[in-house]
């Protein structure tokens, strides 16, 4: 079984997200960076359907070179394969994204054999365009559903679960095929201080790929304007509990 | 030249989202100078035909085939790109549900045109510009599309559903796409129905717990005063990365939006991917041991405090007052 996870480098904010002057890019001079959630669980997905099936995961990303440390922390949770694609913008749009992706895939298939799943996050936590595992299955020419929340394989086939209001459908998709992974699937596991330390020792392979840019052009980011409230203190410690009630019966939730 | 807007439905029931979109959609239409038509997909779509002209739509497009026995993006996306170059649609729209943003991204990616997903104004010069959301609504980013057909969708929740002050004509126009046998590999198989009172997204009361709460035992305390209030439990990401709660209850970016009439937040720090999913509340009661934590500056209401204090002193005083 051989699995494909595609990842993304994103900035992890705190209380707010501060933009650059020239409004182009997140100000990241004082931000951690971590892997978009959604895709921190298909890792975790795919390194479990890995155990159960005798599979191997591969993860790439594309991203600027100090994606390495997502691709590493992919590889101390279980990760065997790691493959870099490093761009110097801050961000490539979707199309490009997944053009670059899709000759990236090909050419490792075309050495190392297909993928019988390819693994997206549902959406990238910052720029959220909600499109590039899509378009990658289709130029695969491969079965592909968002969304999903379950995988269990049997016969050659992916049944997998999305949620939805009240219950959940189900696909059966059958492989090889590209599922977007959305978190809540499962619950990462943290590395072992074994996983950590050989990670660190993995090799990541980096291949420039180039891709022609789409037709959605970034001006500049901004925040959205902040409803600025007073903080109505109603005290402190458990003595605050008569005035907290007199507040719920105030705005009618007790009856 | 027209806008297509796709139109999601349930047996015949309009999906409130698709109103949205359409509202949305006939603005745009009318200020870039073409027609506004919907399109509903799957069998049953008829009887949405008078909603939708109410809510602007000049012409229906009902598409049925047998393939489209269910909901299934590589079907409907592929239905949705042969409408669009059967009718040489300019611009074609939907809410920004999973199943909205899901089918524009295979419309897109069929027509190798660019998708801008969640968009919550949309300026149609010769070239679009627009504002959408990036960070699952914390941070705006303006941008321009340049393309041959505009593949967009509106963002859930950035427009108000309206019917238009002139109805549209609602003319009926049936559609059969020519769909391969392949493409029913993504339709639905099954349902599964969990049935559920009230869940985190549509509580009046939520009673969210963080890090503060401390471990999985110390839960029990906010469900209490949950229960008493006829509301549910929600947490942060913190919590469902402790493996206290499951991930079903986590409220914000990649958790449940809520909008309860109000969010008690225990022991949050008010991360800006937390706020996201609470903002939508129309009153919020902090409780936190920092008077100085993000989630007291921006709640309406705040009790400084030991929340394994204040949550079981709030449950006795009501349950005193009950009698
Ligand atoms: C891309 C991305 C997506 C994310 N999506 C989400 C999401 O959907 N939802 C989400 O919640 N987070 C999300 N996060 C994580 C988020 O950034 C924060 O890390 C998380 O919300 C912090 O949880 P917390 O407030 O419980 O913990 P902390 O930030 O550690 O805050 C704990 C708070 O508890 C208070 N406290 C401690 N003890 C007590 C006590 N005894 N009584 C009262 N108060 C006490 C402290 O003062 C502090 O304010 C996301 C992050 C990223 C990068």
């Amino acid at each position: 079984m051989r699995i494909l996870v595609c990842v993304k480098r994103v900035p992890a904010p705190g209380s707010r997200i501060n933009v650059t002057p020239d409004g182009d890019a997140v100000d990241t001079a004082h931000l951690g960076f971590t892997t978009s959630p959604h895709e921190e669980c298909a890792v975790e997905e795919a390194v479990q359907i890995a155990e159960q099936h005798d599979g191997e995961v591969t993860v790439l990303t594309l991203g600027p070179a100090e994606s390495e440390e997502q691709l590493r922390y992919a590889a101390s949770v279980g990760a065997h394969n790691l493959v870099l694609i490093p761009i110097t913008e801050v961000d490539w749009d979707p199309q490009r994204t997944a053009s670059a992706l899709t000759t990236a895939i090909s050419g490792i298939e075309a050495a190392d054999g297909t993928f019988d799943l390819i693994l997206f996050g549902n959406e990238s936590a910052d720029t959220g365009g909600f499109q590039v595992g899509i378009r990658v299955a289709h130029a695969l020419g491969r079965p592909v559903v968002n969304g999903i929340k379950g995988i269990d394989l049997a016969d050659g086939a992916a049944s997998a679960r999305r949620e939805i209001d009240g219950g959940f459908e189900v696909y059966e998709v059958p492989m090889p095929a590209v599922l977007g992974i959305k978190e809540g699937i499962n619950l990462p596991r943290y590395p072992t201080m074994k996983g950590r330390l050989a990670s660190k020792k993995a090799e990541v392979s980096a291949t420039a790929v180039e891709a022609a840019a789409g037709g959605q052009t970034r001006v500049r980011l901004h925040r959205p304007l902040e409803q600025v409230s007073e903080t109505v203190i109603l005290g402190t410690g458990p003595e605050a509990a008569p005035a907290v009630v007199d507040l719920l019966e105030e705005l009618g939730v007790l009856s | 030249m027209s806008l297509l807007v796709l139109c999601d439905h349930d047996r015949g029931t309009l999906d409130e989202a698709s109103l949205e979109a359409l509202t949305f959609g006939r603005s745009l239409a009318a200020t870039a100078g073409i027609t506004c038509e919907a399109v509903v997909i799957g069998a049953g779509a008829d009887t949405a035909t008078a909603l939708l002209a109410a809510h602007g739509a000049q012409r229906v497009h009902l598409a049925d085939h047998d393939v489209l026995t269910d909901y299934g993006p590589e079907a409907w996306g592929e239905t949705l790109t042969q409408l669009v170059r059967s009718i040489g649609a300019t611009a074609v729209t939907a809410c920004g549900t999973d199943r909205g943003n899901e089918v524009l991204a295979h419309v897109a990616a069929r027509l190798d045109e660019p998708f801008v997903a969640n968009c919550t104004d949309i300026d149609p010069g010769d070239a679009w510009t627009m504002t959408r959301v990036q960070w699952g609504g914390s941070l705006l980013e303006d941008a321009t599309l340049d393309a041959g057909t505009r593949v967009v969708s509106v963002a859930h929740h950035a427009v108000e559903p309206s019917p238009a002050e002139e109805p549209g004509e609602g003319l009926v126009v049936p559609f059969t796409p020519d769909l391969r046998a392949e493409v029913a590999r993504t339709v639905v198989k099954d349902r599964v129905v969990l049935t559920q009172g009230i869940t985190l997204a549509t509580s009046p009361v939520v009673v969210g717990g963080g890090r503060g709460v401390g471990s999985e035992d110390g839960f029990a305390q906010l469900e209490d005063l949950a229960g008493v209030l006829g509301g549910v439990v929600g947490c942060s990401r913190a919590v469902t990365n402790n493996g206290w709660r499951p991930h079903s209850d986590q409220v914000g970016q990649t958790g449940t939006r809520i909008a309860p009439d109000i969010y008690i937040a225990a022991g949050i720090s008010g991360a800006i991917q937390h706020w996201v999913g609470a903002m939508a509340a129309e009153n919020i009661l902090a409780v936190n041991t920092d008077g100085e934590a993000n989630m007291v500056a921006k709640a309406g209401y705040a009790v400084i405090g030991d929340l394994h204090k204040v949550i079981p002193a709030i449950t006795e005083e009501i349950a005193r007052r009950r009698g």
